[in-house]
């Protein structure tokens, strides 16, 4: 089975870390990935931000060449592309005119046609039927899963999981060993991508997410997006600086845990390129 | 003035928001379940109840307001407000609308520099690049915020994990990029 991936940015350069565990576990599973070719940047916060039409026309472009190629599925292991580009489509769906303003403005044909999924969907899709068997080293940790904001929002549009406190993730790390902690925090914003321009607001709002996981007794915070880790971790030293803490839980993305449980080493799942140290194994 | 006229000369920012973002500022009902849920409500100068308050009253002066508040850049789209309103109002959306608003009415927040400092360095990494860069984003946003020793630290420490590109990744089709650019520039 092959299906195209659009890594996005992050996964190119601050998260990846990310990428490489999103790779490992393909190779683990059989299962080939085709790059989106000559894929370009979503446009992120900064688009939708300062240009609507832009907005629209990126994501557009990335999914006009997936259709060209053939990709009818596409895999979107960033939580911010992900949403950047279901409601992209999802605009485009809803009013023809605008669909056609924006082939114009790509000079692509666009069709709308693809699958968009998320990390944990891909998981659920391949990974999920085939894991128990290859389990050699559950991963028996408490942890505090973190959904932040664009897996499930908008939930009307992405129609993905439950809003308010979410579950595939929970599952999913169950699955492998795991034991969930209730966390409140789940679907409560790290700060985005303030991260430079307003570091202190990530600094207090990203303070917040871990003090709750680190309260409850959580040995690592489990994410599925590179924006929320580089809050979570790049920024720590922020945070404890803001915060006056020492906090020190680790944060790994749900495709790391996997590859530690079917037995991949630390450093194939980028774990050795974390800011805050994982002493989990 | 009789309500058929004023009705035809409805010049509001609500009404535009009603024509444009499909967004009705007349159904809320002031419950504050956005703002109670707003994750920087507390840094904002106007929470999202509050500026959808001032929409309703379609007064020149609040709609003024609005357009230079602080808020509408502090909103980081976190969609939270959008998910809890009762009345299903896209205030997401309709930030963005706004902020759009503010830029080509002049009427930008000074306070929100620095924020609209780091987005025009991201839009303009990815123009020529057609990805983002990384370094030459931080190394832009530094020109432009002027915030030169911020995050000194950081790029050694990512470089070192592998984490930040020296050189950025063109992609094939930076005409094209270019062009998408040029013909969404109003």
């Amino acid at each position: 089975m092959k299906f195209g991936i659009y890594p996005g940015c992050s996964l190119t350069g601050s998260a990846r870390d990310y990428n490489e565990s999103v790779f490992a576990l393909a190779e683990a599973f059989g299962l080939d990935f085709i790059q989106i070719p000559d894929w370009n940047c979503c446009g992120a916060t900064a688009a939708h931000n300062l240009n609507k039409e832009l907005s629209l026309a990126l994501p557009a472009r990335i999914l006009a060449l997936a259709e060209k190629n053939g990709l009818e599925e596409i895999i979107v292991p960033c939580a911010a592309c992900y949403s950047r580009l279901v409601v992209t489509q999802h605009e485009l769906r809803k009013d023809p005119e605008l669909k056609n303003r924006i082939s114009e403005v790509i000079e692509m044909e666009y069709r709308g046609t693809s699958r968009i999924l998320n990390v944990i969907e891909w998981i659920d899709k391949y990974i999920a039927p085939l894991l128990e068997a290859k389990i050699v080293n559950p991963f028996k940790y408490k942890v505090a899963c973190y959904y932040g904001c664009l897996l499930v929002r908008p939930d009307k549009i992405l129609k993905y999981d439950r809003l308010e406190d979410p579950l595939t993730m929970d599952t999913v790390m169950t699955r492998i060993g795991a034991t969930p902690v209730d966390y409140p925090y789940k679907t409560e914003c790290c700060g985005a991508g303030f991260s430079i321009s307003r570091t202190d607001i990530v600094s207090k709002l990203s303070g917040k997410i871990i003090e709750d996981a680190e309260h409850r007794g959580a040995d690592a915070i489990i994410v599925a997006c590179p924006m929320c880790h580089s809050n979570l971790d790049m920024r720590r030293p922020d945070i404890n600086k803001y915060w006056k803490t020492e906090y020190n839980i680790p944060v790994i993305f749900v495709t790391q845990a996997i590859g530690l449980s079917i037995g991949l080493p630390a450093s194939k799942v980028g774990l050795k390129r974390h800011f805050v140290e994982v002493k989990i194994s | 003035m009789s309500h058929s006229e004023h009705h035809t000369e409805r010049t509001s920012l609500a009404y535009s928001i009603e024509k444009q973002v499909e967004v009705k500022a007349q159904k809320c009902y002031q419950c504050g379940k956005c703002s109670a849920g707003c994750p920087v409500a507390d840094e904002m100068d106007l929470p999202p109840s509050m500026v959808m308050r001032l929409l309703q009253t379609e007064q020149p002066e609040n709609d003024e307001k609005i357009l230079r508040s602080h808020s509408i850049w502090l909103c980081v789209t976190c969609e939270m407000c959008l998910s809890r309103c009762p009345m299903e109002i896209d205030i997401p959306s309709m930030m963005d609308w706004l902020r759009q608003k503010s830029r080509s009415k002049k009427m930008v927040n000074r306070q929100a520099k620095n924020i609209i400092a780091f987005h025009k360095s991201f839009l303009n990494s990815i123009k020529y690049t057609g990805r983002l860069y990384e370094l030459g984003l931080i190394l832009d946003y530094k020109r432009q915020s002027f915030n030169l020793t911020q995050d000194i630290s950081l790029a050694p420490k990512m470089i070192s994990r592998g984490k930040l590109h020296i050189f950025p990744d063109m992609i094939k089709g930076t005409a094209q990029i270019a062009k998408i650019f040029k013909k969404t520039s109003k």
